[in-house]
């Protein structure tokens, strides 16, 4: 490991400058209201102009010579508990910082218009910026400890611009779930820093991967497993998926940014980030493999029960995050793809996450696909950005999704035996699904005839929206190509995760599996077409299948986590407290009542009156004076 | 040894008290002025005495500013002070808080009250002159409580704290206040009882003529006395915790407490109990002490979890309030009868960051009941839309209170679980789930009180001013530097539980592969 050198020094300016300015934004109240976007908005850009820096100093080295740490201090040191405050910068980090500043600047502009008309718009940028403070600190931190903070710092952020709309009691609901089920992935990873440290003395990387072959291969398993349970808690995987849907609270960008393209996805850099542990245990990874294959399916089917437009896309990140699960689950070599996929991820969801936006904007607010219907005419940009994100997510041929989902299709299937078989049937089954729900929902928001009520006029998004919107289409178009030209990426992630695999046998030849699953892409969106393109969409919901009822409802996991969790937590709060008055604090004062000679001489005691206050402190000075003669006379 | 550091230490505040004591009837203001510029005088002088300690292993440091004066010759009492750091950085603390304090409930008592308020039936008592000066009253025996290295002097300064404190929650506090005062009084006094027995006990049996507490370390013999002593001390330092089930004096006392008082009470009084269980029950009772280790952290963690459940069910925030701090004594609780240095510095952390968190937490409590007149959680609603400042303050406090990673009490609750951990991995596993718990009591306070639609009655509630922000910045300026920057606080606390570990007779637990070093293959 080598030390951060010249332009690398400063790379503690990433996390501060964003802490300082959403500090500032903050404390600084209504007085900074004129112009508080404008500085909130400015920091990430500057920020992605340091980081392309960065990426060209990374860059010029090679091998090894391509990490590079940067010590800060020492920030926890108790014994042989050691931890110090250091950032990372190697090619997964910077990929990822790249990534969160450069997407977050743009959604940083975008937002400058989508919430123009909001009162409390610098509160929302100071928001932001902390959020992009707190989750730069977690991709760059270089122990586990460190990167605690950025996760939670990120949560917090998470937690805060999803109560953005505060007075909303949905939105203040929803911020408290997404927490809450963060805090129960954090102890996960807490328990997986205390395993770190009680069996290898250090919660650093290096270390702690160093040292990982030393231990027996439970111990591996548990730390992988409790990472994992983070990871879930973090990304809205099974079984902690459920608050992500509900995340949609908050203002679009902000889906876009932290509940789409970064945060979310920080699950999945948690275990690419511990490769060298997951290498050593093949349960942990299968549990990782069953996770994502489980929530890739989930999210697919929950997505297209939704008529919430957001709620789709949430849904599909849900969905998407699965197959990224699935991919670094599947280990050696098969991690830069996760990381792809992610990348890829972030460009697409982010362009259809803001064309949503935009469609809310025309559409005060309302979100209701089966009240769109008609728009692509009125709202030509929008549609084609959509259209765009689209292309990328159902795997087009080119587009994003098809350099980046089709290749986590073809490593499941190559991963051989009946799992393999099982996952790349699931990731197969995916796609079609996601091309199926993704084609309803861009037939019924801009196709057909128009649903709209008499009270809204849609029209193009300013300018501050649809120039971030058409850059991020551009990118879910060809960023994935972009990014695997000549094994790009994968060459680049080599340092951190290891060689890309060179693929020996393929259980199907990739030219077989790749029109296989343009064939069941096609067959998705078909199906969707013959379902929602050639019927009116009815204005309210049908009755529906018993399938589509259970997707409405998100296949009964909240009602699950109502009826076994919430409830019975209520009842036990409420028995608790009846035996800590009745039971603990009864026992206590008829005791004192015993003692003091029956209940009414206790009133007597409680009257407060200075003179029995005064006559109690002085039998207390009696007895002290009696047992200090008897243990002289003794 | 003679050093006066510490004497002086205890005179500026009892000069203080003694002014305002002094002053006539009405001069509120002037109480006031007076006791804030005692208060920060203290504060300062803390200040100062913790840049001049000598952080260092040699055990012959392990007690600085030392002066002894004999008090009762024919018993060997001595009027002896000094601190190691654990004592040091409790000390800074708590006269910190003060000052915090004396600014909080600046208008809370003025001699003169509205129509409205002197009409309320049951009315707290109206002298700022009296609360004042029995806060710095108080501020003398706290510091008393924490420098004395006489046992027999710490047991008069651990009675002595019960009177102010007495005085305070039951003339100038709720509707409810005798009772919660007297009930206060009664426990700690039973609590006292037990400890005067063992400390007379530890006396005889250690035969050194001395209650130094130097002179006592290692010297009370081993077998069943040693046990029934250290259950003497424990089950007053337990009373004074409050662990579970010695607890329910707290969360009456804590809700019927003026503001100020329940973040004294809480912040400081109750880390008498943990402060005495590294200081007394530890290195006076190794034998004890890791005897009945195991049936503590038990007790300790059925504590994290049953308060926090409990907390989640009050409807009166000072009361919620109150179960949470009985929640986080489970975790100095685990802390230190793990007796691992990461779980006794984390412990000590802990007692110093709760001190902040939880009187940070009440005073804003304070200062909202001020607005709303009203303790219970369903008479707010949607306020931080009225006052975004303390709505801002209040969310700050919350966050500390569930150890959010970046503020100081992360760091104390991570120690005391990973220091526990090392040793005894159920039980710390079982404690991690508290922090589960920890988010929901405070967000579901939080949302049901700043969040949702704005009450009718919230409306007209103004926001926090210069002074309450005054009152309250330093102490979330401090919460946010040490959750970065720790290591000065780390760095005092560390030798005196190593030296604490050393008492007890137990070192950290080594990791498993550090056998094979290096680890590279």
């Amino acid at each position: 490991m080598n030390a951060a050198h010249g332009i690398q020094s400063a790379a503690w300016l990433l996390v501060v400058l964003p802490a300082l300015s959403a500090a500032f934004l903050l404390l600084m109240g209504r007085r900074a209201d004129k112009w508080g976007h404008l500085l909130g908005a400015i920091v990430p850009v500057v920020l992605f102009g340091y980081a392309a820096m960065l990426f060209f100093s990374i860059k010029s080295e090679s091998g090894q010579g391509r990490i590079r740490d940067l010590h800060l201090f020492n920030w926890i040191p108790v014994g042989g508990f050691n931890v110090d405050v250091g950032f990372q910068i190697d090619p997964l980090s910077l990929t990822f910082v790249l990534l969160i500043t450069g997407v977050g600047s743009l959604i940083h502009i975008y937002s400058v218009g989508y919430m123009s008309h909001d009162e409390g718009r610098r509160r929302f940028f100071g928001y932001l910026n902390l959020f992009i403070a707190a989750m730069l600190l977690l991709v760059l931190a270089d122990n586990y400890l460190t990167l605690y903070v950025g996760w939670e710092g990120v949560g917090l952020a998470s937690y805060l611009l999803i109560a953005y709309y505060y007075n909303r009691d949905s939105a203040a609901t929803a911020a408290k779930k997404a927490f809450i089920a963060n805090r129960v992935g954090d102890v996960g990873l807490s328990i997986a820093i205390m395993l770190m440290f009680a069996y290898l003395g250090t919660t650093s990387f290096n270390g702690v991967f160093a040292g990982a072959g030393n231990l027996s291969h439970g111990v591996v398993t548990a730390i992988a497993l409790m990472l994992l349970l983070g990871a879930c808690g973090k990304s809205g995987q099974f079984p902690l998926q459920t608050w992500l849907p509900d995340a949609m609270e908050g203002p679009t960008p902000v889906s876009a940014l932290i509940h789409a393209a970064t945060m979310v996805t920080a699950g999945v850099y948690l275990i690419a980030r511990s490769a060298p542990l997951f290498n050593l245990t093949e349960t942990g990874r299968t549990v990782v493999t069953i996770v994502g294959a489980i929530t890739l399916l989930y999210g697919c089917v929950c997505a297209f029960g939704q008529d919430d437009l957001k709620k789709v896309l949430a849904y599909s990140t849900v969905s998407q995050i699965g197959y990224m699960f699935l991919a670094v689950g599947l280990g050696p070599g098969v991690y830069a793809i996760g990381i792809l996929h992610l990348v890829g991820h972030g460009f697409f969801k982010a362009a259809l996450f803001l064309s949503a936006g935009s469609v809310m904007h025309a559409m005060n607010d309302r979100i209701d696909m089966r009240r769109f219907g008609g728009l692509a005419k009125v709202m030509p940009i929008t549609y084609g950005v959509f259209v765009c994100g689209y292309l990328a997510i159902i795997g087009f041929p080119f587009a994003t999704g098809y350099f980046t989902k089709d290749k986590i299709i073809e490593s499941a299937f190559d991963k051989g035996g009946t799992s393999g078989w099982i996952l790349g049937l699931a990731a197969l089954l995916g796609a079609a699904l996601t091309a199926f729900y993704m084609t309803r929902a861009l037939l019924m928001t801009f196709h057909g005839a128009k649903r709209w009520e008499d009270d809204v006029h849609p029209h193009e998004a300013p300018r501050t929206m649809t120039v971030p919107m058409i850059l991020l289409g551009f990118l879910a178009l060809v960023g994935g190509g972009a990014l695997t030209f000549g094994g790009g990426l994968q060459n680049w992630l080599e340092p951190v995760v290891g060689k890309p695999e060179e693929a020996g046998v393929h259980t199907i030849s990739p030219t077989v599996l790749l029109a296989l699953t343009l064939v069941v892409v096609a067959g998705g969106v078909a199906g969707a077409y013959l379902v929602f393109g050639r019927r009116p969409v009815p204005v309210t919901q049908p009755a529906g299948s018993p399938i589509t009822v259970a997707a409405r409802r998100n296949l009964y996991a909240d009602a699950f986590n109502e009826s076994v969790l919430m409830r019975p937590g209520q009842w036990l709060v409420r028995g608790l407290v009846f035996f800590d008055n009745k039971g603990v604090d009864g026992a206590v004062n008829s005791v004192a009542a015993g003692f003091g000679g029956g209940s009414g001489r206790l009133r007597r005691i409680q009257t407060g009156f200075v003179r029995s206050y005064a006559l109690s402190m002085f039998a207390g000075a009696a007895a002290v004076l009696a047992v200090l003669l008897a243990v002289r006379f003794s | 040894m003679h050093n006066v550091s510490l004497l002086l230490l205890l005179a500026i505040p009892l000069l203080g008290s003694l002014v305002i004591f002094a002053l006539p009837t009405g001069r509120d203001l002037l109480a006031k002025q007076v006791a804030l510029v005692f208060s920060i005088a203290t504060f300062a002088f803390a200040i100062v005495l913790g840049f001049l300690f000598k952080v260092s292993d040699n055990r012959a440091d392990r007690f600085q500013f030392q002066g002894s004066w004999t008090w009762i010759r024919s018993f060997g009492v001595h009027f002896a002070f000094g601190v190691d750091g654990i004592a040091l950085v409790l000390i800074g603390m708590s006269t910190l808080l003060v000052p915090v304090v004396v600014l909080a409930s600046w208008n809370s008592f003025d001699s003169v009250a509205d129509a409205e308020e002197i009409a309320a039936e049951n009315a707290p008592k109206r002298s700022a002159k009296t609360y004042f000066a029995l806060l710095l009253l108080l501020e003398v025996f706290m510091v008393g409580v924490f420098a004395a290295t006489d046992v027999f002097l710490f047991y008069v300064f651990f009675e002595a704290m019960l009177v102010p404190m007495y005085f305070i929650i039951g003339s100038f506090g709720g509707p409810r206040r005798q009772y919660a005062a007297v009930k206060f009084f009664l426990y700690s006094l039973l609590g006292g009882l037990l400890m005067l027995a063992a400390v007379i006990g530890v006396y005889v049996s250690a035969g050194t003529a001395s209650f130094a507490f130097t002179d006592l370390v290692g010297h009370v013999p081993n077998g069943a006395t040693q046990k029934w002593l250290f259950l003497g001390f424990f089950i007053a330092f337990a009373i004074k915790a409050p662990l579970v089930p010695f607890h329910t004096w707290l969360p009456d006392a804590g809700a019927e407490a003026p503001a100020g008082g329940a973040a004294l009470l809480v912040g400081v009084l109750d880390k008498v109990g943990t402060f005495g269980f590294l200081r007394y029950c530890l290195p006076l009772f190794p034998e004890a002490s890791r005897y009945f280790a195991k049936p503590i952290l038990i007790l300790s963690v059925i504590g994290i979890l049953y308060a926090a459940f409990l907390a989640m069910g009050q409807r009166d925030m000072k009361r919620l309030v109150a179960y949470t701090s009985i929640a986080h004594f489970g975790f100095i609780g685990i802390g230190i009868f793990a007796f691992t240095t990461q779980g006794g510095t984390g412990a000590v952390l802990y007692m110093v960051n709760h001190g902040l968190s939880t009187g940070l937490l009440f005073i804003v409590i304070g200062l909202l009941v001020a607005r709303g007149k009203s303790r219970l959680i369903s008479d707010y609603g949607g306020t931080a839309r009225i006052t975004p400042r303390l709505g801002g303050v209040f969310l700050l406090a919350g966050l500390s209170a569930l150890a959010l990673p970046g503020m100081s009490t992360f760091i104390s609750e991570f120690l005391t679980l990973l220091g526990t951990f090392t040793r005894h991995k159920g039980i710390a596993i079982v404690a991690t789930a508290g922090i589960i718990l920890a988010a929901l009591y405070v967000l579901l306070l939080y949302q049901r009180t700043m969040q949702g639609p704005v009450l009718e009655k919230v409306k007209g509630f103004r926001d926090l001013n210069a002074r309450e922000l005054f009152a309250v910045g330093p102490l979330i300026a401090l919460i946010l530097v040490l959750g970065v920057y720790p290591k000065p606080v780390i760095d005092i606390i560390n030798p005196a539980v190593k030296f604490t570990m050393q008492d007890v007779g137990k070192t950290d637990p080594q990791p498993v592969s550090a056998a094979q070093p290096g680890g590279h293959k």
